[in-house]
This record gives C-alpha cells, sequence and structure tokens, in this order.
C-alpha cells in the first residue's frame, strides 16, 4: 500500500469576506498549496474538493470542474458533501485513491462563502444539515441542536457554562498569532459568559463564527515524493470515516457521537496505534460543546471527564495534550465545506515547524484531525505523522 | 393525500399523514417484529433491518430529555424567538418540537408533555408541539 505525504498546504485568511466569489477564494488557497508543493499542476491526476451550502450562497451547482478551473487544473474533479464533514470525506478519499494505486498526486481543498447570506440566512443554510421533516420544520436550529446536547450532557454529567467558556478562551488564546484566524484576538472568561444565549445553554462565544474561507492541499504517494524530490516530512498514516442516525432524536444517546468513536477506531487501527500515542489534536470544535464530545468519543478522554480539560489546562497549549492550537473552528473560523481540509494544512504546519505555534509542540511526532458533519451524524479522523 | 396545504403544492407523503395523525390525537409510530420503534416514510427499520413495520399508537404523553430556549433562529422561525426546543421520549420513539403553553425559560428536563400540531409564529406552516399536562 503506497504511503501518503502532504505536499503543500494552502488557506485564504478566514473571515468575513462577502464580496469574495468561491472561485476566487479557492483559487488563493490553491495558488499558496502548488507554491508550497513545488509540483506541476499537470501532474495532478484529480481534484477532491468539498463544499456543502454553495447551491444556496452563490446557487452555483456542480462546482467541482469550476473550482478545477480556478485552481488551472484539467484533470477529473468531484465535489464531495457531507455537510461540515464535506472537506473530510474528500480527503478521505484522496487517501483511499492514492494508497490504492490509482493516483500519484491528488489536489484536495474545500471552499465556503458564508457572510454573504447574513446570518439568518446562514443559520437556515446550516439547519438543513439536520433532518428537515423532523428537525428542520420542528424550529431546530444548529446552534440548538448542540444545545440540546449540552443540556444532556450536564444533565447526565455535570459540567457548567464556565467549563465550556474556558474552551472558548482557550481556542481563542490559539489563534492570537494565527494570520490566517478570523479572530486573532483573545476573550476573557468574563467576556464568554456575558454573551448574548444563541440557545441556551449556549451563547455567542459558545458557537464558531459564520465564516467565508478556502483551504488546499497537493497529496502524493511515497513513490512520487522520492521520484521528484519532494520535501515532504508530513504523512497521513490513518483514516477513518464513521455514520450515524441523520436526527439526534434516532440515536441511542445525546451524549455520545458514536459517528467519531467509529471513525477513530477506524484510523488508529489503521495508523497501528492507540489514542495514547496522540501529541496533538485539531478537533471539530464548531460549538464549545462539541470539543468535549469529541475528546470523548476519540477515546482521548473517558467519557464525561473532558468537560473540565480546558479549564485544568490539559488541552492548553502548555498543556499535556493541546487541543485546536490553531485557534479551532471557534477562533480560527468555520468556513465549513473547507474546514476538514483546513484541519490537514494546520496540523501540518504544526508538525513541520512552520506553524506559529509550532514551537510550544517542538518534540510533537504524531497529530489527529477530527471533522463532524451535522450533530455527528458523520465524523472522518485522520491520524498525521512525521515521517522525514 | 399528499398536499401539505389547500395551497395544491406537492407535499411529503408519509410524513404528513403522521402530522395529521398527530394533530388529531391519533399519532403512531412504526413497530418492528422485534419491537423498536421508527418514524414514517420509512421502509425498513433502522434497528432491525426488519420491513415488517406496523402502525402503533404513541403513547398520549412523553418526558422531556433535553431543551435549549432558541434565541437566533433561521428567517422560518424568526417571530417565534424565543421558543423552547425540546427532545421528548415517548418511549419507542422520541420528539423534536416546540414546548409551548408555559415561559421558554421555565421548561425543565422531566416534564410531562403531549403532542399536538399548531402553527408557526412567523409562517402558517405546521409545527410539532409540546404542552405540560
Amino acid at each position: 500500500m503506497a504511503g501518503v505525504r502532504v505536499a503543500g498546504v494552502g488557506l485564504t485568511h478566514f473571515g468575513q469576506i462577502p464580496d469574495r466569489t468561491g472561485r476566487d477564494l479557492f483559487a488563493e488557497a490553491s495558488i499558496r498549496a502548488f507554491e508550497d508543493a513545488d509540483v506541476p499542476r499537470a501532474d495532478v491526476e484529480q481534484l477532491n474538493y468539498g463544499n456543502f451550502m454553495g447551491s444556496m450562497a452563490e446557487h452555483q451547482g456542480h462546482q467541482a470542474p469550476l473550482m478545477a478551473e480556478a485552481a488551472g487544473l484539467t484533470c477529473p474533479a468531484t465535489r464531495y458533501e457531507e455537510a461540515c464533514a464535506s472537506a473530510g470525506v474528500a480527503v478521505r478519499e484522496a487517501v483511499k485513491s492514492i494508497r490504492s494505486g490509482e493516483s500519484d498526486v491528488v489536489a484536495v481543498g474545500g471552499m465556503e462563502r458564508m457572510t454573504n447570506l447574513g446570518t439568518p440566512g446562514a443559520t437556515e443554510a446550516l439547519a438543513i444539515a439536520a433532518d428537515d421533516l423532523y428537525e428542520v420544520r420542528a424550529g431546530m436550529t444548529f446552534p440548538g441542536a448542540y444545545a440540546l446536547m449540552a443540556s444532556a450532557y450536564f444533565d447526565t454529567f455535570g459540567g457548567s457554562r464556565e467549563d465550556l467558556a474556558h474552551i472558548a478562551v482557550k481556542n481563542h488564546a490559539n489563534a492570537l498569532e494565527n494570520e490566517y484566524a478570523q479572530y486573532q484576538r483573545s476573550v476573557s472568561l468574563e467576556d464568554a459568559l456575558d454573551a448574548q444565549p444563541v440557545a441556551t445553554p449556549l451563547h455567542l462565544y459558545d458557537c464558531a463564527p459564520i465564516t467565508d474561507g478556502a483551504a488546499a492541499l497537493v497529496l502524493v504517494s511515497d513513490s512520487y515524493a522520492e521520484a521528484n524530490d519532494i520535501a515532504a516530512p508530513v504523512s497521513i498514516v490513518g483514516s477513518g470515516q464513521g455514520s450515524d442516525n441523520l436526527a439526534l432524536h434516532d440515536r441511542d444517546h445525546l451524549v455520545r457521537t458514536p459517528a467519531t468513536a467509529q471513525a477513530a477506531n477506524m484510523a488508529y487501527e489503521d495508523a497501528a496505534i492507540g489514542p495514547d500515542a496522540i501529541d496533538l489534536a485539531e478537533v471539530h470544535d464548531c460549538f464549545t460543546i462539541a470539543e468535549v464530545l469529541a475528546l470523548e468519543a476519540l477515546d482521548l478522554y473517558p467519557y464525561g471527564e473532558a468537560i473540565t480539560a480546558a479549564r485544568t489546562g490539559e488541552t492548553t497549549i502548555d498543556g499535556a495534550l493541546p487541543v485546536n492550537l490553531s485557534g479551532g473552528l471557534k477562533a480560527k473560523g468555520h468556513p465549513v465545506g473547507a474546514t476538514g481540509a483546513s484541519q490537514i494544512v494546520e496540523m501540518t504546519r504544526l508538525l513541520r515547524g512552520d506553524h506559529p505555534n509550532s514551537d510550544a509542540v517542538e518534540d510533537a511526532r504524531t497529530g489527529l484531525t477530527h471533522n463532524a458533519g451535522g450533530t455527528v451524524a458523520s465524523a472522518v479522523v485522520h491520524v498525521l505523522e512525521v515521517v522525514a | 393525500m399528499t398536499d401539505a396545504d389547500d395551497s395544491g403544492a406537492p407535499g411529503d407523503a408519509g410524513f404528513d399523514e403522521w402530522l395529521a395523525a398527530i394533530a388529531d390525537g391519533n399519532g403512531y409510530y412504526l413497530e418492528s417484529p422485534t419491537g423498536e420503534g421508527s418514524l414514517p416514510p420509512r421502509r425498513i427499520c433502522p434497528h432491525s433491518g426488519s420491513t415488517q413495520l406496523e402502525e402503533q399508537p404513541i403513547p398520549d404523553t412523553g418526558t422531556i430529555e433535553a431543551v435549549t430556549v432558541v434565541h437566533v433562529a433561521s428567517p422560518q422561525f424568526v417571530d417565534d424567538t424565543p421558543y423552547a426546543t425540546a427532545v421528548v421520549d415517548f418511549g419507542p420513539v422520541r420528539l423534536t418540537g416546540m414546548v409551548r403553553g408555559l415561559d421558554p425559560d421555565s421548561v425543565e428536563t422531566g416534564m410531562t408533555v403531549e403532542s399536538t400540531v399548531e402553527t408557526r409564529a412567523t409562517t402558517d406552516d405546521p409545527l410539532l408541539v409540546f404542552r405540560p399536562v
């Protein structure tokens, strides 16, 4: 089985840039990735592209060939849609293609344009990741769904709004030096606790922002990297995916996310490691409670115990297991269809040593990325390792 | 009967009948031969894989398992805010809906409610509603 190297990574600045078209955003991220990779565009055999709400935000379906064109590629191109896990799935399918020997060079990425919809419009667009008949028509919003999970978590295991606020404070602190982050500013515990409610117990700073942005990667096989003298020290050594019932009320638990556990078990087995080998993680913190649910389903914490991880400093930059050193979705931003690829970008930079927060994890060799769709009806986990 | 309303627009067969049955006080769920519950439209039980699904009456009352008060809504619900969204356990199935009949902030887990169908404040679309008993 061929190994998969991350040859190049690129991001746009994440933020509120409502006038920029999706094709322009993706082109910018792809230029950075190809400059970083030093791989000719003519060698690319396929483009795997993630996007969720382009049909609503830009009235643009059939986006993959458009994005290939924008990125200067003439290869076959396919769009993957799995809500906020769209780009995670695009990465996973690229890994499978290279491992199978089908491809040596795959371009992967994602783009989401959201702020042009306005907050109500983006709220409506995000909600369609839920069950339309039984959830959306009942008034359930995306923050509302995670709020139900937070409420159930507090009832089952304990925990407080203050525990969640510590996660927001941590992730904002991590983003301070990240030039691509939407919010390069700190948030105090008081700011987080005093912010306006969105869906109780979640308030404004418990929620990832609405974000425009794009991410791109160039993935190559070991043999291609070797033959072409490509510097690509980071490898994707584990990949896994899981699914669950779409509607939250149809799940066995409101406080567990088995799709993440399924994806993690598959990725750990694939990488031939256990969770104790993970030095740092980028997890899908679309809401503060989502970081808690992820750490538990990833088996990095026992169920019921990750709620205090940020508060006690275990997951802060100088903790035993730094989580979301990029700033996470919370502070780096969450252009939903790009997020899964952006996590691989950030983890690669962290492990290679060219991320502003790399110095804090100088000895780190193994990182995990976790990308989730909806209320975790979809989850994708990747394990990255420094191999050269 | 698949018209969602009187407009003549296509409806959602299976779901519309289910919602109408809830409105009439004759709500049902689908039961597999091994006793698992699920909601229509459905041909295959997601728990057992059985295709032998039978309509059974939903219990009259359920218990609130989780609740949130939504302050930021989509345009479809903007005039309904703030409102309580709850997941209610009816035994064989759970349902998600809006709790009415008390201040949203006083809705608590463990409360007993019954389900009915009303309309949104924002639009005239039908809405699954829970009211305390």
